[in-house]
């Protein structure tokens, strides 16, 4: 693996990958310790990282039967997080490969992160080393740093202080820009972001970015009537064939092709 | 043992979530307009990811200190900076600004 990795990738994007992993070990850490000192078994942070293995809902279900919360009220606000997942494989579903195994494991290592990661390469096999490396690299680092945690993690203190909570949305800005600069998904996330924030302060974790889908509804709307206003302002970015107004009239199928939010992408870094 | 079933029954629907999508997509044929809004909603689903994760703490405004990160980060990425400075910077400005008490 490790040759394929020297000679088929962009060493840059095993440095990023590796990055990511590091900054997710420390919030491992940071969980370990943190579920040991809500006073939760030592064991229950490693099973939920190995089983689970989705930060977020981790956070929410220590959180939750730490402060005596039903371990059933934890399991559905974790569900209510994670369903996320539906839709991202979905998307990504195909870099799996084909056969049961690799779909078996591969959707085990499904999170963010790897999504992100993925969506931010342009050429198939690029995504597919992407996505296999990115999560075999966090699934590791992940269960390392929350053993790590869980059994010496108060040394580490509180993680905050390293400011580990925003290299979260940082790598996922990093990694979404690509796509960003196509129009129709830029309109697409501006309205899903501002349904979430909208939702946010009212309904349970999970629920406004689920809400925020909504948004498509912009996506969709302008795949039917491409807005010509906000193509010319791209076009100086994709110097395809565009150019030409009058060349998309009746070509409607290439034409979605290029907009692809996942294909129309410049090489990442 | 209650915890640990809920772990387990936890992780046992985490994954049914993320196995649907590659099973399903294996046996029908989406048609590339469907493909295409498939990959937007990816898209539409980490850009509030980003907002909520950036912005909030459980029901309510996180302090100024993350947001301020997460901007120069974004900033640094929009500037085509090398992705270890946009995910480092972002790290060190929260943490510098924390370090001032700045929450």
């Amino acid at each position: 693996m490790r040759s394929i990795w020297r000679t088929l990738v962009n060493p840059g994007l095993a440095r990023d990958i590796a990055l990511v992993c590091v900054a997710d070990a420390l919030v491992g850490v940071s969980f370990g310790a943190i579920a040991v000192g809500l006073g939760l078994p030592l064991w229950l942070p490693v099973l939920m990282s190995l089983v689970v293995f989705a930060g977020a809902a981790q956070f929410l279900f220590i959180g939750i039967v730490g402060a005596g919360g039903s371990p059933v009220a934890a399991v559905a606000a974790g569900l209510l997080v994670n369903a996320r997942h539906l839709p991202f494989g979905f998307a990504v579903g195909d870099v799996l490969g084909t056969g049961w195994l690799r779909r078996l494991a591969g959707s085990h290592l499904m999170v963010d992160e790897t999504v992100a990661f993925t969506l931010a390469q342009d050429e198939p096999r690029r995504r597919r080393l992407a996505y296999w490396g990115c999560g075999a690299g966090l699934f590791a680092a992940w269960n390392l740093g929350v053993l790590a945690g869980a059994f010496g993690g108060r040394a580490v203190g509180n993680t905050d202080a390293f400011g580990l909570d925003a290299a979260f949305p940082a790598v996922l800005v990093a990694l979404l820009l690509p796509s960003l600069r196509d129009v129709t998904t830029r309109k697409a996330a501006a309205a899903g972001v501002a349904v979430a924030l909208i939702a946010a302060p009212w309904l349970p974790a999970g629920v406004p970015v689920l809400l925020a889908l909504g948004g498509l509804a912009v996506a969709r709307h302008g795949g039917d009537a491409r807005q010509e206003p906000g193509r010319q302002r791209d076009s100086g970015q994709s110097r395809h064939r565009d150019q030409d107004p009058s060349r998309h009239r009746g070509e409607d199928r290439n034409h979605d092709h290029d907009h692809g939010p996942t294909r129309k992408r410049e090489a990442t870094r | 043992m209650r915890l640990a079933m809920a772990s387990v029954v936890l992780g046992a629907g985490t994954y049914g979530f993320r196995l649907a999508g590659p099973l399903l997509k294996a046996r029908v044929r989406l048609s590339p307009r469907l493909e295409r809004l498939m990959g937007t909603a990816v898209v539409v689903l980490l850009a509030a990811l980003v907002a909520t994760s950036g912005l909030m703490d459980g029901h309510h405004f996180t302090g100024p200190a993350r947001p301020a990160g997460v901007a120069v980060g974004a900033l640094l990425a929009w500037r085509r900076a090398p992705f270890a400075l946009v995910v480092v910077a972002a790290a060190a400005t929260t943490a510098g600004l924390r370090l001032l008490a700045v929450p």
